[in-house]
């Protein structure tokens, strides 16, 4: 259980943070787990995880199947609420009870399959649930318009036409997609959950090159990955789970592939792992 | 895919539309062309079969036959966008005929404009029912409503042999009567047919203009033209039909009340369906509703009004019905639902839910009409009729499953 110290004092909006890149010290703070504890029945699922996310950078949460990264990320995403533990957004304590209330916050969640339509084309599912409306009816152009705004603005230039179904759509595709909905509603923290898991070699450098230009907008990305050679490609920090418990973290370059192997697989030493392995 | 570079940023006139358009068809919305050319197959068949097929008075009256079929499709398209079905469609709206038949002409004396709506109130009522038990008791709609085809029969036998008229009731109201039997002056059917041309060109043309006045993709300015004159050409055509005296021995003109009710629920569906978010979320649940869900979408609430609708469409093509058979018998045809469903989807409607448009029910009704109309009128046997609807509806199924198979997304 050794986590890096990080202030949860209450900080700037992320928006006005520089990017701080590999620093090691994270400038704002905008998520903070305090002893998140998670238990279904007699199983302890998480175990006092203290994890802190910064704005702008990006952390990547690894660890070997079954040690917890879901149930914390549905932790985060309102999807579970936590056994015991605090959450703090911004330095404020909150409560995620329900999606909705991650949503309101600002926490926009990716899930592994990505939840979108595929009869319907992308503005529609860009829209979907949140949808413009004028005069009682849907106001197509004005969606039309934002859509294409939005994904000039994350480079997502690949697809041929926003009136296109998404079903047609390359699995690149699709994730950017989903990816560019959860930032269009003014998030602040996106969770992906293998969101390279799917991909190809070219679509995967599409991808993880979005998830930079997400950081780089000031938003915090949370990634759940297996695959390490991405997960030193993207990630500002890392942070590794082992049976429920949060072993490691701290930035990327702390870390190295033999190093994140060894307490993925192990646990690790009790020692830190940034004075273990730097 | 990957050196198309800025074309979807930048605003590209016509062809980006264009390409769209293709690759639309190549995943499954097919379009209308494929069927409407073989809905002009069967009619040039029967003509040159019995010249009497694409006469004014055979024209009309196949308009009429197709009637009960669109709206009976157009009941059935609400629930096959959610992936659902309703079997019970054609003894419900059946019972909604009743309800209004009896209220009208037996010892209660109702006026019509009490009667008709009850009736449709009764088959909404009812497909609200049986939307609430599916979705609450998280039950399959098609033994639900496989229930509803049995015991709504019940019902409607039940009611109609309590009147002690031997089986049928008969519509003696000239209202109700007159839906299908009484027609609109040449005047008014001109008046009705170039309001609804007007409408619906005005609509396009402003959708196009703005379209292109945003810098989005348009389609060219010609096909907007080609569109409006296409529609215009067809719309006089029609009221050539309808106006032209079929009568043999008084004057028979005009459009049969029964055709402006049809485009009146072709669209106030189609609004629904393309232009709120009731209908883009009946679209969502019918595609994903896992994902709708997670969107926030409301999933049970506008499943249920999808029944709603249903019920409601269900009771105006009763009235229909009962209209064009000049009354309620404990006999009504059980293959109703089942052409009326034939109909959706030979229109173009998806069975697996997510796909179609209101205007399938109306092609592919006037498709099941033509057969049926043609088929008698070149006296062909009631099995030949049969055996040519299911080759119909199989190639419309095939074409169906194999567009869904073409729309899975590539990985």
């Amino acid at each position: 259980m050794t986590t890096t110290p990080e202030s949860t004092s209450p900080q700037t909006p992320p928006n006005g943070v520089s990017v701080s890149g590999d620093s090691g010290v994270a400038s704002s703070t905008l998520l903070s787990l305090r002893g998140i504890t998670k238990s279904f029945g007699a199983v302890q699922a998480l175990k006092h995880v203290d994890l802190d996310i910064p704005a702008g950078q990006v952390t990547a949460l690894i660890g070997d199947n079954g040690a917890g990264k879901s149930t914390l990320i549905k932790a985060i995403a309102g999807i579970y609420a936590p056994t015991s533990g605090e959450i703090f957004w911004e330095g404020r304590k909150v409560n995620l009870h329900t999606p909705r209330d991650a949503e309101n916050l600002g926490i926009a969640t990716v899930y592994q399959d990505l939840a979108l339509c595929d009869n319907l084309d992308i503005v529609q599912n860009m829209y979907l649930g949140h949808e413009e409306s004028r005069h009682l009816t849907l106001d197509e152009i004005k969606m039309e318009l934002n859509t294409k705004r939005v994904l000039s603005e994350l480079s997502v230039s690949t697809v041929q036409s926003v009136r296109q179904l998404v079903g047609s759509l390359s699995g690149g595709q699709r994730q950017a997609i989903a990816v560019a909905r959860a930032v269009m509603h003014e998030s602040k923290l996106v969770i992906m959950d293998e969101p390279t898991a799917a991909l190809g070699v070219s679509q995967t450098a599409q991808v993880l090159d979005l998830i930079k230009r997400l950081a780089s907008r000031g938003i915090a990305v949370l990634v759940i990955s297996h695959n390490l050679v991405d997960v030193f490609e993207v990630a500002d920090r890392i942070a590794v789970m082992y049976l429920g418990t949060l072993v490691s973290s701290g930035p990327a370059s702390n870390y190295d592939t033999s190093s994140a192997v060894e307490i993925i697989t192990t646990g690790g030493s009790r020692a830190d792992a940034t004075a273990s392995f730097k | 895919m990957t050196n198309t570079s800025e074309t979807a940023v930048a605003p590209r006139v016509s062809a980006g539309a264009l390409r769209g358009q293709l690759k639309r068809l190549r995943q499954g919305d097919k379009g209308l062309l494929p069927i409407l050319l073989g809905l002009i197959v069967l009619v040039i068949y029967f003509e040159i079969r019995n010249s009497v097929f694409l006469s004014s008075g055979n024209l009309t009256n196949l308009f009429v036959q197709a009637t009960i079929f669109i709206l009976l499709a157009m009941a059935e398209i609400w629930l096959l966008l959610l992936g659902e079905i309703d079997l019970s469609v054609g003894f419900v709206s059946a019972l909604g005929a009743t309800t209004a038949v009896i209220l009208l002409d037996n010892q209660f004396h109702w006026p019509w404009f009490a009667a008709l709506p009850l009736a449709i109130l009764v088959t909404t009522v009812i497909g609200t029912m049986q939307g609430f038990i599916i979705i609450r008791l998280r039950l399959p709609s098609f033994i639900v409503t496989l229930a509803g085809l049995l015991g709504w029969e019940g019902v409607l036998i039940f009611f109609v042999d309590r009147q002690g008229t031997g089986g049928t009731i008969p519509v003696q109201e000239k209202v109700l009567y007159g839906l299908v039997n009484s027609n609109l002056s040449p005047m008014w059917t001109w008046i009705f047919v170039l309001a609804c041309l007007a409408v619906l060109i005005y609509l396009i043309v402003r959708r196009d203009q703005s379209r292109r006045a945003s810098g989005l993709d348009a389609v060219p300015q010609f096909v907007t033209i080609a569109k409006a004159v296409a529609l215009l050409v067809a719309g006089i055509v029609l009221v050539m039909i309808f106006n032209k005296n079929r009568g043999t021995f008084t004057v028979l003109e005009g459009m049969p009340y029964a055709i402006p009710v049809d485009i009146a629920m072709l669209a106030a569906g189609s609004f629904i369906l393309t232009r709120t978010r009731a209908g883009r979320y009946i679209y969502a649940i019918g595609g994903n509703a896992e994902a709708a869900r997670r969107a926030g979408v409301n999933v049970n609430r506008y499943r249920l009004l999808a029944f709603v609708f249903t019920g409601f469409t269900a009771g105006v093509a009763g009235l229909i019905y009962a209209s064009r058979l000049g009354g309620i018998s404990d006999n009504v045809d059980s293959n109703l639902v089942l052409l009326a469903v034939a109909s959706a989807v030979i229109g173009g409607t998806s069975l697996f839910g997510g796909r179609g448009k209101m205007i399938h029910a109306v092609i592919g009704g006037l498709v099941i009409a033509t057969i049926y109309n043609g088929m008698a009128l070149i006296n062909m046997s009631a099995a030949t009729q049969y055996i040519a609807t299911a080759l119909v509806l199989l190639v419309a199924v095939a074409m169906d499953a194999v567009a869904r198979r073409g729309s899975t997304p590539s990985r």
